[in-house]
């Protein structure tokens, strides 16, 4: 019999905090499922932590590696998991049990606000908020395929499935298609065009071309032609899992533990889409809550120690809880001050921007949607994620004030070295490294690649190369599930590339025109 | 009753520890591990653990910062530091850090090395004192500066003798907090190892290397089966010295090579320290074979036969390649010692013999 994490009992005292803690999130507007706080020790910290935020999950040795990496981690004194929050209705939470009453309560008003995000939240509209028990239903599922199949058997296919659990379309879930019609129309003259009829004088005909021949003939296009026409996909697909689910040859199981995977890949996307904004969003709630209603005298100095600690910068490391606070406090900042629209967005004279609304009364000790910045970042936190945060609220001044600086690697040093300070390459750096959570798009193009059933990825070129080596070992694994041989196209160094795997060997070739085309092009 | 995790955990070790395995004759040829003995771990870079995924390459490097700095000014400080890049998840060796002990069970399963039976049930034990908490007094010098300073800070706001114009924080007696001890029982080596090499005009860089590997994987599986050990290193070419650890892989002498001279010098080591009875000995001899004349080997056998093999565990003769030297003395061992217990013989002429070699030596559990 094995076990999860034991947690333990919620003190008295702080199960009454957080109920006050609560009541104060709600006077300030914040709408959250019923959360329900969990006391762990550091060990069962780390387990949870591992599990991606859960009591149970499916075996796997990666939750091991991790459940290492974080013990490890602080070990070596480089930082502790203070809190950790699933969303779920209701929501969970995590406390540390060693962790100072003071602590404890700045968690938990934090935990409230990401609670708010998760229900509030467009992009995680999609998720599902019984989570809790859908992993635990695949920790099951997953141990009964090994009971059936074997540990090895079961591991090696869960190793292939999440070696591509990034091959996702975070959008999809915001889609609704309507599936196309198979083909093209072809009436019934265009059929009759089709019958083979050989060239004969008029009264011979009957003989040359029998009635009965032709009728057989006839039968046999219709037929062909209701058939569904099997190009697959119809457009480019980005979720490629969804694909692989649909037409790979897979057994029962394994369709099974793809599925699973993937549906625990959509679970996550939000949480990767949001990090800045949610984590930014938590902590301008528990320093407001805590400075203005929570804090004790006596509890001051570890609570503004930690919270330094939890938004301290160093160098070339953007932190999201601070970089997200401080936009959020900028954008509550400028809709107090008037300091946005077409006006302000045109305006080039840094004076006057700086000066824009300055004599405005701010008003002050706001509560909840009071003030129209305040109900200017409840709308932020509504519709966006970190791309359109980033790309719609930074402005030169935010990034002027933090002295935000792009970096590049220099080769000749082999060092990371400051490139410069021009608000528009940081923009575009910040929203490269947000924009699919740092991953390339990777899209099917043809599930019957010159008719051999071959599958044909693309990678599309967003001015960044694919890595070779990662590429063709995930690629064997694609190959793993789907049989016949795999292709991915991808551009290296100005060179459009085509690598393959057919199951025994790998090979990469420039593509030519020799080269069978893929019925999309991307 | 074991929590869930711990079985995943114990899996991701098992993988490792196969991986390590697999490529085991690999790392016994690579003098990097080596510099990390006496820590209890050493990173392994493993291949093909962690799941590859399509990812960008190495273009990718730049990102976005915060702080000071001038354009073309470096991110970290030191010189080895490779950015955001090298730290995050996902490359696909693993650096992965086993214990020497897990080191030493691999190689034990792998040589299928039987376990050694220590003689004697002796235990020494000494004392150590670890700082493990807080307390109210104690020595200036164990005086812990953050927390001093934390509660000073604390007394002075609540007294109210906090100014934030002059943020001047200055503890009194009751302020102060330093550091406190436990103190934890050690056991003691009662294993010895005695290294002996050649340092003679014959015995080469790479030689040296050969040996260095050598005795670090004789250590590590030694270390696996005693508590404790100690090592001494002796040096000879015609006379012998005892030296330290760092001395016994650099010197270098010219000259002539009298092998009975550290023979001599191992014996007196184990006299005036060693008593058989309590210890475990182990005697590693490294040479490339070359001994001034046949009467000195014959003083050798004589020597192993009636001082040397009777009070030890085991004796290893391991005889590396070199351009120089006739390459004789195993020879005359075999010839006047031929099936002795506790005395093994090899011969290492590449780094690729150390697998055999740590083999043949252990074989026996001795």
């Amino acid at each position: 019999m094995s076990i999860g994490p034991v947690a333990l009992e919620l003190p008295r005292d702080l199960a009454e905090q957080a109920e006050i803690i609560a009541d104060h999130a709600r006077r300030e507007g914040l709408d959250f499922y019923d959360t329900i706080f969990e006391m762990l020790d550091f060990d069962g910290m780390n387990q949870v932590a591992a599990y991606g935020g859960f009591p149970q999950r499916y075996p796997h040795w990666r939750f091991g590696m991790e459940y290492e990496r974080l013990r490890k981690q602080h070990a070596y004194g480089l930082g502790k998991i203070y809190e950790m929050v699933i969303n779920n209705d209701p929501c969970y939470a995590y406390l540390l049990n060693d962790n100072a009453p003071v602590d404890q309560k700045t968690v938990m008003a934090h935990v409230y606000a990401h609670c708010d995000f998760f229900k509030n939240n467009i992009w995680f509209s999609r998720t599902n908020r019984k989570m809790i028990d859908e992993m635990a239903n695949h920790a099951t599922r997953i141990r009964r395929h090994i009971d059936k199949h074997g540990l090895d058997a079961v591991e090696r296919f869960l190793d292939v499935c999440l070696s591509l659990e990034n091959l996702t379309d975070p959008h999809s879930v915001f889609m609704r298609r309507i599936a196309p019609e198979h083909g093209a129309d072809q009436d019934e003259s265009g059929i009759e065009h089709q019958v083979v009829r050989y060239p004969a004088k008029q009264y011979m005909d009957r003989y040359i071309n029998p009635p009965e021949a032709l009728a057989a003939n006839r039968q046999k296009l219709t037929v062909e032609h209701d058939k569904p026409r099997r190009i697959i996909p119809m457009t480019p697909h980005r979720d490629v899992l969804l694909f692989l689910l649909k037409w790979a040859p897979l057994e029962d199981w394994q369709n099974d533990v793809l599925a699973m995977v993937r549906e625990e890949a959509y679970y996550y996307a939000p949480q990767g889409q949001t990090k800045i904004m949610n984590e930014g969003w938590a902590t301008y709630w528990h320093s407001t809550m805590m400075t203005r209603y929570i804090l004790q005298a006596d509890e001051l100095i570890t609570y503004a120690e930690h919270h330094a600690g939890t938004l301290a910068m160093g160098p070339g490391r953007l932190n999201p809880y601070k970089i997200g606070v401080e936009l959020l406090r900028d954008i509550e900042d400028r809709w107090n001050r008037g300091r946005y629209g077409k006006d302000f967005d045109d305006c080039k004279d840094l004076e006057q921007r700086r000066r824009w609304g300055e004599d405005r009364k701010v008003p002050e000790r706001v509560v909840g949607k009071e003030s129209p910045g305040r109900e200017k970042i409840f709308e932020v936190r509504k519709v966006c994620n970190d791309v359109t945060f980033i790309d719609g609220y930074l402005t030169p001044e935010f990034v002027e004030r933090y002295r935000l600086f792009h970096y590049r690697y220099d080769p000749s040093t082999n060092r990371m070295v400051v490139v410069d300070r021009n608000f528009k390459k940081i923009k575009r750096q910040l929203l490269f490294s947000l924009t699919n959570h740092a991953q390339p798009f990777i899209y099917v193009v043809d599930g019957n690649y010159a008719n051999r059933g071959e599958l044909y990825l693309v990678h599309q070129h967003n001015g960044v190369d694919i890595d070779i080596r990662f590429s063709t070992e995930t690629l064997k694994n694609v190959q793993h599930i789907w049989g016949r041989p795999v292709h991915l196209q991808a551009l290296i160094d100005d060179e459009m590339m085509l690598f393959s795997f057919d199951g025994e060997q790998s090979k990469q070739q420039k593509i030519n025109d020799a080269l069978p085309k893929p019925v999309h092009a991307l | 009753m074991v929590p869930k995790i711990h079985k995943d955990h114990q899996r991701f070790r098992q993988i490792i520890k196969g991986r390590i395995r697999d490529d085991l004759r690999k790392f016994l040829t690579r003098g990097e591990l080596i510099g990390k003995e006496g820590k209890q771990l050493v990173s392994i870079p493993v291949r093909g653990v962690d799941l590859p995924h399509f990812r960008y390459g190495d273009n990718d490097d730049a990102g976005v910062g915060a702080g000071e700095g001038r354009p073309g000014q470096p991110l970290d400080a030191d010189d080895e530091g490779t950015g955001p890049g090298g730290t995050e998840p996902g490359r696909h060796i693993l650096e992965v850090d086993i214990s020497l002990d897990e080191l030493a069970d691999i190689l034990g399963e792998e040589l299928q090395l039987p376990r050694i039976e220590p003689k004697g049930k002796h235990k020494i034990t000494s004392e150590k004192d670890r700082y493990s908490g807080i307390r109210q007094a104690g020595p200036e010098s164990l005086r812990h500066f953050k927390r001093t300073f934390r509660q000073a800070l604390r007394r002075q706001i609540m007294t109210g003798t906090y100014d934030p114009a002059h943020p001047l924080v200055v503890p009194i007696r009751q302020d102060k907090r330093y550091r406190s001890w436990k103190t934890v029982l050690k056991p003691q080596s009662n294993a010895v190892i005695i290294y002996m090499m050649d340092v003679s005009g014959s015995m080469g860089d790479e030689q040296k290397e050969l040996v260095r590997i050598e005795a670090f994987w004789i250590d590590t599986w030694l270390r696996r089966n005693y508590e404790g050990i100690e090592s001494r290193y002796i040096v000879h070419d015609v006379r012998a010295y005892e030296v330290d650890k760092h001395t016994f892989y650099h010197v270098r002498e010219d000259g002539g090579t009298k092998i009975s001279s550290a023979f001599r010098a191992g014996k007196e080591l184990i006299e005036n320290h060693y008593n058989p009875h309590e210890w475990n000995i182990y005697l590693f001899h490294f040479s490339d074979g070359d001994n001034s004349s046949e009467s000195d080997s014959r003083v050798c056998c004589e020597m192993l036969t009636e001082q040397l093999l009777p009070n030890i565990n085991l004796f290893g003769y391991c005889q590396v390649a070199s351009a120089y030297g006739s390459g004789n003395f195993i020879n005359v061992l075999h010839e006047h010692l031929p099936d002795t217990d506790g005395m093994v013989t090899s011969r290492v002429n590449t780094r690729d013999d150390i697998y055999d070699s740590i083999k043949v030596f252990f074989d026996k559990g001795r």
